[in-house]
């Protein structure tokens, strides 16, 4: 090297997104395929007519309650992780998790709600469509879960703080995105079903 | 984690210095090993095992279609009670094979087998990456792909045969078990195994994207990259927008073949019964699965013409005509594979007026691939030819993508689709256009890269005796098929010998089934040449077809890591073939301009200040993360 040395801190990269956070997007955009397709088969299908008519659960107000108060939760650790007060960042993960479960225990009690009105997984598509979404969006849930519980872990191990984020930022995505999955799912569904 | 994300981003020499001094053992190295190389090589071997299974699947039902009273008693003991008592194929086993040859010919064969292949192999090697974004993701592709695989296999031995109900499995046939005996454990099955494929598709093409975005090497822009990555690149995008749409379609299959759900299914009657399922729809699955359908074979297409531009430009000494023409015909291909599918469709009933904007749509696709023919005939033009085998099954694919890609135009017409539809001349058309044309670039590519992949070169005789026979030969299978169908031969048929109208085809059938046991058989010479040239091939030269890319500055036998030192600094782009002035007739991607002062022209000087500020920058890469 000659003596023309330029130290750069931050070298002049095709962009700037970390691969792993841009695989995960990219993760992100086919689960969207997959509801976008599903939502979509349900409008095509509601045009064929043969449709049934029923009121969604009340539970589901509920839960889409608890999924954006769990949001806003992680985004307030993630907040406290940069700030590196690593226990509120500890407390909050952990109650964004437990929120993730009564969620999802929230959702089998709205099928139960479901059941009582008389609309059945099998039967009519019309319902079998409101289990099929909420199941589906349930399933990715639980792997939201288990990328907290992973966070969680690290985060006991005061591996998450200012200088290494990338982990925590790409759990607060993910789960910021099943959040809003779920109330795109519930806003399409009362206004479509 | 900070050591392995600082190793994958490729900017860490040191990293891979550490690295070198892992100890690998057999089962890290060769079973599950996380580098990209190896990875390309188990598609390629497990793609080469399908297309061996595929091609003999279609060799029995054109032993069928061609001499239908030939005794196939011979065929008992692989096939058992697939062969009646009359010595004659079992019907229902007839359309298992062609499903099953449908299914692992499109899947198995010309996404995983060819994406699989040259995605993991050349996006690495030629962008100038240590290796993908994440090796792990990488290696799971692979195995979930494997277990697909083995699922698949598996149904071949189930008594009731593997999914009959047609590749593109259209409920209700495909969802009642009482339909066909293919559409009981055969069809769960498939459905298993289409869902292990599409998430190693995933993987894969997450894995693609990620690492041609991301994983660079410096100078290496969007507009330096061969045509290769640009079409990787572009059917990774696809495969990702679109695989999950049929991930949906089977979802809801799966929920109506073993839940009991009817989303697909209404108003059925079953020996007068009237099955309790009402409300759903058979339409809905063909919409869903081809929004998946009709991009898959633009997954499928879309590698094959990037190796192609890639071999083209290299044997023609010629830099590719329209470089950036050829980037806006993949992309035009590639938006437009979402919204022409319904094509597909065109006697389900669809509204006229829907149908002719699905037309239109299609007939639109006919510019982007005339873009691309006739760029390749330019780059042809004048050019200083060599034939090696890939140069010629290159050229096999812009024949093939002609000839099929006209019947493409009247299929689009819905007016001529309908009395076309599902005859032979689909079957001709689709075989030229994708199947042989997408063959055709895999083969291209294996025998242009074998000696990246393998360090000896391939035989160029036997290249050429296989080229010959098997270009010849598809043409004498699938032309044909063309007059078959105008005249009203419909597809999936297993005997037309009943019928007094089709008696006069009956030596037409007995000629193509005989050209397509010889294409069969000729490639068993591409086999042996393979196999024989992985142990006892000539020793390759570094550059062996003199070449600009970056992979072929990289060992003979490029370690994990790929580049033993630095990773080269890209400069140019990669078709400086012939350059008016140089000393070669090649300049590679990584000499500067400074360094070809006789050849360059005026605006490439002015980038020579640029280069000499880029070298002075020196990559600080502990701060980096």
């Amino acid at each position: 090297m000659g003596t023309n040395i330029r130290l750069v801190e931050n070298p002049s990269r095709p962009l700037s997104v970390h691969p792993h956070k841009f695989a995960l997007w990219l993760f992100i955009v086919s689960i969207v395929m997959i509801f976008a397709s599903l939502t979509s088969a349900f409008i095509v299908k509601q045009g064929d007519g043969s449709w049934l008519d029923y009121n969604l659960p009340s539970m589901f107000w509920y839960t889409t309650a608890a999924i954006i108060l769990s949001s806003a939760l992680l985004q307030w650790g993630y907040f406290a992780a940069r700030a590196n007060q690593l226990k509120r960042l500890t407390v909050l993960v952990a109650i964004t998790t437990l929120l993730g479960m009564v969620f999802l225990v929230g959702q089998w009690l709205a099928w139960g709600q479901l059941v009582d009105m008389e609309v059945y997984f099998v039967g009519n598509p019309a319902g079998s469509f409101v289990y099929v979404l909420s199941g589906l969006h349930a399933f990715h849930l639980l792997s939201g879960i288990i990328f907290l519980i992973v966070v969680f872990v690290s985060s006991l191990k005061h591996k998450i703080h200012s200088g290494n984020l990338v982990r925590m930022e790409m759990c607060v995505t993910y789960w910021h995105f099943l959040g809003a999955l779920w109330v795109y799912l519930f806003v399409f569904l009362i206004f479509y079903h | 984690m900070d050591q392995h994300i600082a190793e994958t981003t490729g900017y860490h020499d040191e990293q891979w210095h550490a690295h070198g001094h892992h100890k690998e053992s057999f089962v890290t190295k060769y079973i599950f090993s996380q580098d990209h190389k190896v990875i390309a090589k188990q598609f390629l071997i497990t793609g080469i095992f399908w297309a061996i299974v595929g091609g003999i699947l279609s060799s029995i039902f054109r032993l069928q279609l061609g001499f239908p009273d030939m005794s196939l008693e011979w065929l008992r003991p692989i096939l058992g009670g697939w062969i009646t008592d009359t010595g004659k194929l079992d019907p229902e086993f007839y359309l298992a094979l062609v499903t099953m040859h449908g299914t692992i010919m499109v899947f198995f064969v010309l996404t995983a087998g060819l994406s699989g292949t040259f995605a993991n192999f050349l996006i690495p090697l030629q962008i100038g990456a240590r290796d993908m974004a994440s090796g792990f993701l990488n290696m799971l592709s692979y195995w979930f792909f494997f277990a697909s695989s083995v699922v698949m296999l598996c149904s071949f031995f189930l008594k009731t045969g593997p999914a009959s109900g047609g590749w593109v499995v259209y409920p209700p046939l495909s969802a009642l078990p009482q339909a066909i005996q293919g559409s009981q454990g055969g069809m769960t099955l498939w459905l298993i195994a289409m869902a292990l494929f599409i998430i190693s598709s995933l993987l894969g093409g997450i894995n693609y994207i990620t690492t041609i975005i991301n994983l660079r090497t410096r100078g290496m822009t969007f507009t330096r990259l061969p045509l290769t990555i640009w079409a990787l690149f572009l059917t990774a995008v696809i495969g990702v927008l679109s695989f999950p749409v049929l991930f949906s379609a089977a979802l809801l299959l799966i929920f109506d073949r073993s839940f009991g759900t009817s989303f697909y299914l209404s108003d059925i009657y079953i020996g007068g019964e009237a099955l309790t399922n009402q409300g759903g729809s058979a339409i809905l699955f063909q919409h869903l699965f081809w929004f998946l359908g009709h991009p898959e074979v633009y997954i499928v297409m879309l590698p094959g013409l990037g190796i192609t531009s890639e071999i083209i430009a290299t044997n023609s000494r010629k830099p590719i005509f329209g470089y950036r023409a050829m980037i806006g015909s993949l992309l035009g291909i590639a938006i437009l594979s979402f919204v022409v599918w319904a094509h597909h469709m065109f006697v389900t009933g669809m509204n006229p007026f829907l149908g002719s904007i699905f037309m239109i749509l299609t007939l639109i696709i006919a510019v982007p691939s005339a873009v691309k023919v006739f760029n390749y005939l330019a780059t042809l033009w004048k050019g200083n030819i060599r034939f090696t085998p890939g140069m010629l099954f290159s050229i096999g694919l812009v024949s093939f993508f002609i000839s099929g890609g006209l019947t493409g135009i009247f299929l689009g017409n819905a007016a001529i689709d309908i009395p076309l539809h599902d005859t032979y001349f689909v079957v001709a058309h689709f075989h030229l256009v994708m199947a042989a044309a997408s063959f055709f670039g895999m083969l291209a590519g294996v025998y242009h890269w074998f000696p990246k992949m393998f360090g000896r070169m391939m035989d160029a005789k036997l290249g050429y005796i296989h080229f010959w026979l098997t270009f010849i030969g598809v043409y004498l299978v699938f032309f044909p098929m063309h007059y078959i169908g105008i005249a009203g031969f419909p597809r999936r048929y297993y005997s037309w010998t009943n019928f007094d109208v089709f008696n006069s085809f009956t030596d037409l059938n007995t000629f193509v089934s005989v050209a397509a046991l010889a294409v069969m058989a000729a490639q068993f010479i591409f086999l042996f040449n393979f196999f024989y040239s992985i142990f006892r091939g000539r020793i390759a030269p570094a550059n062996p077809w003199r070449s600009n890319t970056l992979e072929w500055t990289t060992p003979l036998h490029p370690g994990h890591g790929n580049w033993p030192g630095a990773i080269p600094t890209v400069y140019r782009w990669p078709y400086d073939y012939s350059k008016p002035g140089a000393e070669e007739d090649f300049i590679p991607q990584y000499v500067p301009f400074s360094e070809t002062m006789e050849s360059n022209l005026p605006h490439e000087n002015d980038l020579i200040a640029l280069e000499k500020e880029e070298e002075s920058i020196v990559i600080d890469e502990s701060k980096s993360h």
